[in-house]
């Protein structure tokens, strides 16, 4: 085996580029198939459905229409669709991750449940959360930030929340729509009100 | 022990804002990025891909109603973590361009010819072993808005998944002795040289098959757990 023995570092990141729709969120406009949806929702899953939905900005201000996001989450009881979680899994065909492209004017939305309560290593229990890769071209590496919920009272003692200074939490919380299960959360890469993205 | 992945790996990458690359200027964060440790969400990740896998979606030769045009290569090697361990059932995603070095993408209007018979999207899942293998062709260079007479070497986009959302890469492979290295800001985002060097395929006569292909070979090397176990299970 010869090449890539040249010595015991990661393979580095480097942008998803401009160009990645007709491979990676396809939805009809290519000729390729899908490999992967903005939803999370299977028959079989429990839990209450909700939709997030918002708009991704530049440090302009600026809509950005090719972003490509990840969604990564527990299913209603907080249990992982990964062989490292050992609990049962009622939810067989739930499987807690999507992906959504943003279209021409940065719009994205997501079709999942709202996930259950996960613990941080100490076992203390964190408010429900999704957590949400950004990819796009002139970002040489993905972002990792989290999605949290306006309506959960255990934000307060949330111990990730509790890392980020409080005036810059609410670019976390996705706030719910009046009398709808739809919560909105705008993403700013860049500016006055940067989302808060996590080193991990 | 706080971060079961060692955030150290993660120096291989490059630095959020690389101003020679003009794109993230107005797209990296301002703001330091916040540590935090890594709980069951970031540790546990998407291991599948399976059921979205058909037959013939790793080879981008057989797409369409004819072959490409171009040369035909073979891309393989082996997901590893940094330990050396294989990562065995990871998806693997790539798109590029054509040989003429034209995306099917709406927004490439460079005046190359699109084919017909070349979409430029492929998938695998990587085997026990974590071993993935494509059929494709060589893409071609392409011009591109940065600065005066950029060009990109030729490269094929990788997404992988591994097995945690922390491990989760999305990289470039490029091909041996590009000589549009020295100029590109994308691949000179990565600021030490062995790690530039872990982008770059090497030539693979062994596996080349005389009278059909010339086959490179491409190891990814994904971020190593700590021995530590993982608590709270």
């Amino acid at each position: 085996m010869q090449g890539n023995e040249k010595d015991k570092g990661i393979t580095p990141s480097q942008t998803v580029g401009p160009f990645f729709k007709y491979g990676l969120t396809p939805t009809g406009d290519y000729a390729w198939n899908d490999a992967f949806i903005n939803s999370t929702l299977t028959p079989d899953v429990t839990g209450d459905r909700v939709r997030i939905e918002g708009r991704v900005f530049d440090g302009d201000g600026v809509v950005v229409p090719d972003v490509m996001l990840e969604i990564w989450q527990a299913d209603a009881q907080g249990r992982f669709a990964d062989p490292q979680d050992k609990r049962a899994l009622p939810n067989a065909s739930f499987r807690g991750f999507a992906r959504c492209g943003t279209d021409k004017d940065g719009n994205y939305s997501f079709d999942t449940i709202k996930p259950g309560v996960v613990p941080d290593p100490d076992g203390k229990p964190q408010a429900p959360h999704i957590v949400l890769a950004v990819f796009g071209r002139g970002m040489l590496r993905h972002l990792y930030t989290r999605i949290y919920f306006s309506d959960e009272a255990g934000n307060a003692a949330d111990p990730v929340l509790a890392l980020v200074p409080a005036d810059r939490r609410a670019t976390l919380t996705a706030v719910r729509e009046a009398g709808k299960p739809v919560y909105r959360l705008d993403l700013r890469l860049q500016g006055d009100n940067e989302t808060v993205f996590f080193d991990m | 022990m706080t971060f079961i992945y060692p955030t150290d790996s993660n120096k291989a990458h490059p630095l959020p804002l690389s101003p020679e690359y003009k794109s993230s200027i107005k797209r990296a964060p301002n703001k330091p990025l916040i540590p935090m440790r890594h709980t069951l969400s970031e540790l546990t990740g998407p291991v599948y891909g399976h059921e979205t896998v058909r037959e013939g979606d790793n080879d981008l030769t057989r797409q369409h109603a004819s072959e490409p045009l171009g040369e035909r290569i073979i891309v393989h090697g082996h997901v590893r973590d940094e330990d050396g361990r294989g990562v065995p059932n990871s998806l693997v995603e790539i798109w590029q361009a054509n040989s003429c070095g034209r995306y099917v993408h709406v927004r490439d209007q460079h005046p190359a010819p699109l084919d017909p018979n070349f979409t430029g999207a492929g998938r695998t899942v990587s085997d026990a072993a974590g071993y993935y293998r494509f059929v494709s062709i060589k893409p071609g260079a392409y011009p591109w808005g940065n600065h005066h007479n950029a060009w990109r070497p030729a490269h094929i986009h990788l997404s992988v998944f591994g097995h945690s959302f922390v491990t989760r890469l999305v990289t470039q492979m490029y091909f041996p002795n590009d000589p549009l290295f020295p100029f590109d800001p994308i691949f000179n985002s990565v600021p030490d040289e062995k790690a530039r060097a872990r982008m770059v395929s090497s030539f693979d006569l062994e596996n080349t098959q005389p009278e059909w292909a010339l086959c490179y070979r491409f190891d990814i090397v994904l971020r190593g757990k700590n021995a530590t176990p993982m608590e709270n299970h």
